[in-house]
């Protein structure tokens, strides 16, 4: 079983799901791959074991237009060096996606991710994932235009570093993905993770609306600053944001690295301290509530998705 | 020429006022701690010039809004001028040719914003950083710091200056080279002389024996007639002769350890000759291990030494490929590109085993420097071992993190020997399934007709002669074209592309392009079918401007070499369009006994393959051993170690490797259990890596290396007997069992055996000690046949690297004789590994295995300046039975912790495993008849520290029997006593030795340093 699990999730367009919408109630995630992207596997194992069917796709299909987004319920972009990262982490994946037509008639995918938003589906950027929302503009998406109003950029510390922090995540925040959900202990292995708000009015903006929804947290609980519990040196010591809808999360930790209680550095003494606790990992909570979230939304309002679609 | 400057522009970002420049801060840190040079304020710019025809509209559009950060960057379009208060510039661009990653991202995202298709394999933008310096540095400081801190002349193009004297931009211009033309060199009544000095001329690095047969092949009337049916010539081809240099280089064909060896031993005056040191000693004893396996129904040994990587099985799905390289000599000149090679490099051979396509599951790195703080006159052409240090940790992040390989294991080994050629090891995990579309993964079939195909980067001139100037020594000539430039991001489109071309049934067999690039690939994979037709001039290259010799043996990296069925071209070529990755379809395979190459239709060479693969004539050497002069230091016996500790704690080769570990992403795939540093704090240094195979079931593989070369200084076998017993007991540390202790168990090991010698060829007059070197690596061989029968445990691949000197300014730096084992072997339930760390107070510690008078070569001694004489030697029976009661005492789960014993002894250890979590401990030393010291700091192999709950103790005590010394107990006060007849000789708080180890020379040098922790929030 080792290979087949991982290649059964690498499905390629001719497997890939091609019905129209979940008539079967199966909550489809799509999650994007190559050209540096490297973080599909565990992305995709982390929506199986939440109970979604999870299909990797390379974004040439996407782009090509082998494979429509609207297949699927949740549009998920991975961690990695999209492109090596040479320009900015993200930066050139979200110039393919602004600019690079896909049709005749001048549509990028672009075009495809804002109806998919539009008709009440959701987005997950994680690491790379989500600095490529960033710079789309996706997050936190505050003018609705889809302008970039942020950045992520080089750590404080000029390095990149794998190691494992804690999250709280704000009260104020309402999306479906962090539902539950109060404190988090992740890794982050990033070099490029620093959030960077480029005026006051931004930084007031986000906290009003609650779409800083991550916080790197101190021993108190509290949001800090510091090295290394802070790990990049964040405005608004923030590690992840939503769009205003709720729809569109993205955050640099890595909860899909975080699905076996065995992936915590500390795991060995804490079962000690409690055999009994659960075996899976604090990560998988996310995906578990936004599948969930999709499951109810598509036994309860069916046809409302369809009618949703305003674009 | 002028219509070429209209289309040249050049967009300069610079950082918004109030933006950190954390790039500008480092430099000017960097220039004052490493060169003692005051900078002042350091402005950094990064530049892009661009040959491409754009209107002013589209420029400005593709800077402002592809290239440059909105929130983060102002856009200066084709000016290059300095800022206010900046008064001198350091301008690095690239030389002609070499990979720009950089500026082809931003042909990408050109071609995205244009939405036009833009040839991405021909460079049209050009990437650079300005740095501006507040200071009027005086031009050599100027220099000193591009040349020492930001760039590498092999690679970098430097200008600098005074702003106020104009910047000068330098673009590189590839190409216009030399035409396509093959010459013929004349063998025929050479002199000796003369055919060493063109074998030294052209890099052949092949012996007079060599050049002899080479000339006896092409004067052969036999030859002279083939040759002249296929059209050439009577004189070799400088193809030809390329061809038979990087084939028979000593890189690729590994003629010392084919050798005959004449060893005498005059401590014994034992003498034997020994028929091949591959053969006897790591081959063979490997066939032994596979018939005793395979006696107790352990069939899993599928494929060793006949591949690019070593093949064991896991289970009936799937096997477990791994293979371990090493990559000196090219990060001995420029250690980024060397180490990224390396790592990218290894990766392929598993990458391409059998068919290919196995999916990578982690990499380790083990690297050998000089002294990071050496602060005296280095050699002409030598690199300060601090910037070989940081440059190959560098290469191996981005190697390793971009390619989403996770780094889960290494060892970083100091000594002043190394700072010649450091050694830089590579590893490689990855699973394959036992089947790609119904045939068998790990076969490497080939018909006549099959198709050549070229897979990845394209052909340039870097990595000429790599093979066969790694099998030289390194002086301060080094060719600049052996060096060769990275590109993750194309191997990883390839290494994508290869998965998917595999599964679909795409692919018959693959290789890799590594050394000797074409003409190794194509020439062992010609070995298979019989032979093949190689046409050159359809290879791409990166620009015009190389020879027919040139494009078949560069090393050009990112390259596999696929064999492709003639009815599956068109799917596969489809597949590579899609995932753009560049297919080139080159030649084709035949069954006619020939190598054939063309340019242009032209036959460039004609070659008999079985001249090629086994016309090199065997080599004879001379070796002997005599034991070398020691004895034990009288050191003053103390009655508190607690200084001692501490100083063994920051020393270098002890203190922790934080900074070093956390850059590696070694969790990526999420599948890491056992990472290198564990606990609560984040702190707690492991004996080996266990990583889970995927998400829906529990097996896994635990992976460690043994490496003691000081150990090496006293004797080899000791060494290599001690360094395969380290790399074993790590694994067992962490939970693994020994091989074929019950039938049909199926727990495989996989061992790859890695020797870095100093040259080892007996000559007078250039290499007087040339017989002791090699009977020191005869003595580690014999070593390593005795290790892998006493726990049946065998080498599934390997390598040797033989000319490990740097000479220059009339003076040699020889590395020690220095073997690697990396270690594989499978954990069947990742649930049950063991972690080193303290987990629970009143836990009871006990020391396993038996402790000698063996401070011979210890880190103790070397605190004292002493080498001693009583080097540890390994009981490999004792030790096996300890091992199968700890895996016993296990699988009952017994065991709370476990570390193994090694550099600093036990009471390193005893700290070390206080570091997870901030337990202490309180100790008591048996009164034996060992000293003090001995006791506390020996480094006595197959030897554990392990903690046993106190519900326990009687079974595990019942089990292990008067093999486990209980010493006491885990405190939860953080302070670590151990006492000895009464009285206390350790007394320290966990906490301290902690910031101790923590805040030591390699994290100091790195800079990250913390006078408390760097741990994370939930430490504590």
């Amino acid at each position: 079983m080792v290979q087949d699990s991982a290649q059964g999730a690498h499905k390629v367009q001719s497997e890939a799901q091609t019905d129209a919408a979940n008539v079967d109630g199966t909550v489809r995630a799509l999650i994007l791959t190559g050209f540096g992207i490297n973080c599909e596997e565990e992305f995709a194992a982390a929506y199986r074991l939440a109970g979604a069917e999870a299909t990797i796709v390379h974004l040439n299909q996407v782009l090509y237009g082998q494979v429509s987004i609207h297949d699927f319920d949740v549009l998920n972009f991975p961690g990695g060096f999209s492109f090596g990262d040479d320009l900015g982490s993200g930066v050139v994946l979200a110039n393919k996606l602004r600019y690079r037509q896909t049709s005749a008639d001048g549509r990028t995918l672009l075009d495809d991710i804002k109806q998919f938003i539009a008709n009440g589906k959701f987005v997950l950027g994680i690491c790379n994932g989500f600095q490529v929302l960033v710079k789309l503009g996706l997050l936190p998406n505050m003018g609705g235009d889809v302008t970039p109003e942020v950045t992520l950029t080089h750590n404080a510390s000029g390095r990149y570093e794998d190691r494992w922090v804690t999250l709280r995540v704000n009260p104020a925040s309402r999306t479906p993905f962090l539902k539950g959900i109060d404190k988090l202990e992740v890794p982050v292995r990033h070099g490029e993770g620093r959030l960077v708000v480029p005026d006051d009015a931004t930084r007031a903006a986000i906290e009003a609306a609650g779409l800083n929804c991550l916080s790197y947290i101190d021993a108190n609980g509290d949001g800090t600053s510091e090295y290394p519990l802070n790990p990049n040196g964040a405005d608004l010591n923030c590690a992840g944001l939503t769009d205003p809808t709720g729809q569109v999360f993205g955050l640099m930790p890595h909860p899909e690295a975080f699905l076996a209680a065995y992936n915590h550095p500390d795991w060995a003494r804490r079962r000690r301290q409690n055999p009994q606790a659960t075996e899976e990992g604090e990560g998988l909570q996310i995906f578990k509530n936004i599948v969930a979230h999709i499951a109810q939304k598509h036994t309860t309002a069916a046809p409302a998705v369809q009618l949703a679609n305003q674009h | 020429m002028a219509e070429l400057e209209n289309t040249t522009h050049t967009i300069q970002l610079t950082l918004k006022p109030g933006q950190h420049d954390g790039d500008g801060q480092r430099v000017a840190e960097a220039a004052a701690r490493h060169l003692g040079l005051a900078t002042g304020r350091v402005r950094s710019a990064a530049l892009y010039t661009v040959r491409y025809p754009l209107n002013e509209n589209q420029l400005s559009d593709f800077a402002t809004r592809c290239l440059a950060d909105p929130v983060l960057h102002d856009v200066r379009l084709n000016e290059l001028t300095g800022a206010e208060g900046y008064t001198t510039y350091i301008l690095v661009a690239r030389r002609p040719g070499v990979t720009d990653d950089e500026g082809t991202s931003a042909q990408n995202a050109l071609a995205d914003i244009l939405n036009e298709p833009l040839d991405v394999h021909t460079q049209h933008i050009f990437s650079k950083k300005l740095y501006l310096l507040e200071n009027d540095l005086p031009e050599t400081d100027l220099r000193r710091i591009a040349e020492e801190l930001l760039g590498n002349k092999l690679i970098n193009w430097l200008e600098v200056g005074r702003v106020a004297d104009g910047i000068r931009d330098y673009t590189p211009r590839p190409g216009g080279g030399a035409e396509a033309i093959t010459e013929v060199v004349s063998l025929t009544g050479l002199s000796d002389a003369a055919l060493l000095q063109l074998s030294k001329d052209n890099i052949y690095a092949l012996n007079l024996e060599e050049m002899r047969a080479v000339r006896d092949y092409f004067a052969a009337t036999e030859t002279q007639e083939e040759r002249k049916a296929a059209g050439l010539p009577t004189d070799p081809t400088d193809c030809e002769l390329e061809i038979i240099a990087q084939t028979w280089s000593e890189h690729c064909k590994h003629k010392e350890f084919a050798a005959v060896i004449n060893y005498k031993n005059t401590e014994t005056g034992e003498e034997k000759q020994i028929d091949s040191l591959f053969k006897t000693y790591i081959k063979n004893a490997t066939s032994e291990v596979d018939r005793q396996l395979r006696a107790n129904g352990n069939d899993w040994l599928i494929k060793v030494f006949s591949d690019n990587a070593g093949a064991v099985r896991i289970n009936s799905d799937s096997l477990f490929v791994w293979k371990v390289e090493t990559h000196n000599s090219p990060s001995a000149i420029d250690p980024y590109g060397g180490a990224i090679t390396g790592i990218l490099g290894n990766n392929r051979d598993p990458l391409a085993t059998g068919i290919g396509g196995a999916r990578l599951l982690f990499n380790t790195n083990v690297l050998c420097f000089g002294n990071p703080e050496f602060d005296g006159q280095l050699l002409t052409g030598q690199l300060h071992p601090r910037r070989i240090l940081e440059g190959v940790r560098k290469g191996i992040e981005d190697g390793g993190n971009k390619s989403g390989v996770p780094t889960v294991n290494g060892a970083i080994v100091f000594d002043d020997r190394y700072a010649g050629k450091p050694l830089v090891y590579c590893g490689t995990g990855a699973v394959m399934p036992m089947q790609f579309a119904g045939l068998d993964s790990w076969e490497k079939k080939i018909d006549a007709g099959d198709r050549i195909i070229m897979a990845g980067g394209r052909v340039g001139k870097d990595g000429i002669h790599g093979a066969t100037f790694s099998s030289i020594e390194l002086d301060e000539t080094a060719p600049a074209t052996a060096v060769q430039i990275g590109s993750p991001i194309t191997q990883k489109l390839a290494m994508d592309f290869l998965l998917l071309a595999a599964r679909r049934g795409l692919l018959k067999c693959s290789t890799d392009n590594g050394a000797g690039g074409l003409s190794s690939s194509v020439g062992e994979l010609a070995g298979i079918s019989g032979g093949a037709v190689v046409e050159l001039e359809r290879v791409p290259l990166k620009y015009p401007g190389l020879r027919p010799w040139e494009i078949f043996v560069s090393e050009s990296q990112e390259r596999f070499t696929l064999v492709v069925e003639p009815g599956k071209m068109a799917e596969i070529t489809a597949l590579g369009q899609e995932m753009e990755v560049e297919l080139t379809d080159i030649g084709y395979f035949t069954a006619d006994g020939f190598l054939d190459v063309r340019f242009d239709g032209a036959p460039v060479a004609h070659l008999n393959m079985e001249f090629l693969h086994e016309g090199v004539p065997r080599k004879i050497l001379e070796a002997e051993w005599a034991k070398p002069v020691a004895a034990e230091p009288e050191i003053p016996t103390a009655t508190d170690y607690t200084e001692t500790l501490t100083q063994l704690l920051g020393s270098l080769n002890i203190c922790s490797r934080e900074s070093v570990i956390r850059q590696y992403d070694h969790e990526v795939k999420g599948r890491t259990i056992v990472k290198p540093l564990m606990g609560a704090t984040g702190q707690a240094p492991q004996d080996a890596a266990v990583v889970r195979f995927n998400f829906e079931s529990w097996e896994g593989v635990a992976v460690s290396n043994g490496i003691l070369p000081r150990y090496g200084d006293l004797d080899a076998y000791d060494m290599s007997a001690g360094s395969f017993d380290e790399a074993v007991r790590q694994i067992i540390a962490v939970g693994g069992k020994l091989p074929n202790l019950t039938p049909g168990d199926g727990i495989f090991w996989s061992v790859n055996d890695n020797f870095c010698v100093p040259d080892s060829v007996y000559d007078p007059a250039s290499n007087p000690d040339g017989k002791q070197k090699l009977a020191k690596l005869v003595r580690m061989c014999e070593a390593l046949r005795d290790a892998t029968a006493a726990y049946c445990i065998p080498l599934t691949s390997g390598k040797d690297s033989m000319k490990n000197d740097f000479k220059a300014d009339g003076v040699k730096i020889s590395v020690p004789p220095t073997v690697l084992y990396s270690v594989t072997a499978k954990i069947e339930d990742v649930r049950r590994a063991i972690t080193s760390d303290f987990k629970q107070a009143d836990d009871v510690v006990y020391l396993l295995g038996e402790t000698h008078d063996e401070l011979g070569g210890s880190e103790f001694y070397a605190l004292h300046g002493q080498l001693g004489a009583n080097v540890p030697k390994v009981d490999f029976a004792k030790a096996k039975a300890l091992y199968t009661l700890i895996g016993q005492a296990n699988d009952q789960g017994l065991i709370q912790s476990c570390h193994d014993l090694s550099d600093g002894g036990l009471a390193v250890a005893l700290a070390e495993t206080t570091f997870g979590y901030g337990y202490g401990a309180v100790v008591e030393l048996p009164e034996t008849s060992l000293p003090l010291a001995t006791q506390l700091f020996s480094e006595s192999h197959s030897r554990f520290l392990t903690t046993v709950a106190p519900e326990d103790v009687v079974a595990f005590e019942q089990m292990l029997g008067d093999r486990a010394t209980r010493l006491g107990r885990v405190t939860a006060d953080g302070e670590l006593t151990v006492r000895h007849a009464g009285k206390t000789v350790i007394s320290a708080n966990t906490a301290a030795l902690r910031a101790v180890w923590t805040n030591g020379p390699v994290n100091h040098l790195l800079g990250v340093v913390s006078n408390d922790n760097l741990s994370h929030s939930n430490s504590l």
